[in-house]
């Protein structure tokens, strides 16, 4: 097989072109899970306890506030990543992987949007 | 779909550790993905919303149930890490040989499993 040729395309023989933005956006957004996430880890074992107050004031300070909003960013993208691959694994027949991808972007958007709001809700002190 | 040539299938090759922590790094990163970003947005959620739903939070997490969910999640956050970590390096090109790799694909597995030991003997310390 050589560089693909335009029928060989249509016929889905060749390449899609956009093969490495998702392997690479994987990575960077792996990086951030890994720094972001054991941020959150020393949070929770130097935190002197996990209580409502102790927590609520933690979370709303500007820096916390924007590296956990960052972490939720991040781990779903992440996600919303990794969660593709196992669908295109494992799901073969075109019409329940549209299904399921469907699924997984409502999931993947409506969650990180109800975490980055639960967080602004925090840090502009609404909820204290 | 087209007839593509698919992967060896798995029952011709021997199980060995680069395997297991294959099909490991998959299974920790989608359970936290299914379970465990619900548990995070659960938790963030019953924060925003005030002392009574963190009460809420708080008695079912702390629960025989909940505490086998987040010991559960605390697992494989630190099996993912350690196996990424790993992925970075075989990304570089590094670690095929057959000896290195068995050791790394051993040495990231055990560690996670002493990471995950040395977390909640913090959190129950302090």
């Amino acid at each position: 097989m050589g560089n693909g040729t335009s029928i060989g395309k249509v016929r889905g023989l060749g390449i899609a072109q956009e093969g490495a933005h998702h392997w690479l956006v994987q990575r960077f957004t792996a990086i951030g899970n890994l720094l972001l996430g054991l941020y959150l880890v020393f949070a929770f074992i130097f935190l002197p306890d996990l209580s409502y107050t102790t927590v609520v004031g933690w979370i709303s300070g500007p820096v916390q506030a924007t590296a956990v909003a960052l972490f939720v960013f991040s781990t779903f993208w992440h996600a919303r990543l990794g969660l593709q691959v196992l669908i295109e694994d494992y799901v073969h027949s075109a019409g329940n992987k549209f299904a399921a991808m469907t699924a997984l972007n409502l999931f993947t958007f409506a969650g990180g949007a109800f975490g980055l709001f639960a967080i602004a809700r925090l840090a502009l002190g609404v909820a204290a | 779909m087209a007839a593509r040539p698919l992967s060896p299938h798995l029952s011709i090759w021997k199980w060995g550790p680069h395997m297991l922590v294959s099909i490991l790094h998959r299974v920790s990163g989608d359970g936290m993905a299914l379970v465990g970003l619900p548990v995070l947005l659960w938790w963030l959620g019953a924060l925003a919303s005030g002392p009574d739903a963190y009460a809420t939070f708080q008695e079912q997490a702390t629960s025989w149930y909940g505490t086998v969910v987040l010991v559960g999640l605390s697992w494989p956050f630190f099996n993912h890490m350690c196996s990424g970590l790993r992925h970075f390096v075989l990304d570089m090109g590094a670690g095929f040989e057959l000896d290195t790799n068995r050791t790394w694909s051993m040495g990231s597995m055990i560690a996670a499993v002493i990471l995950t030991v040395a977390f909640w003997a913090a959190i129950f310390q302090a």
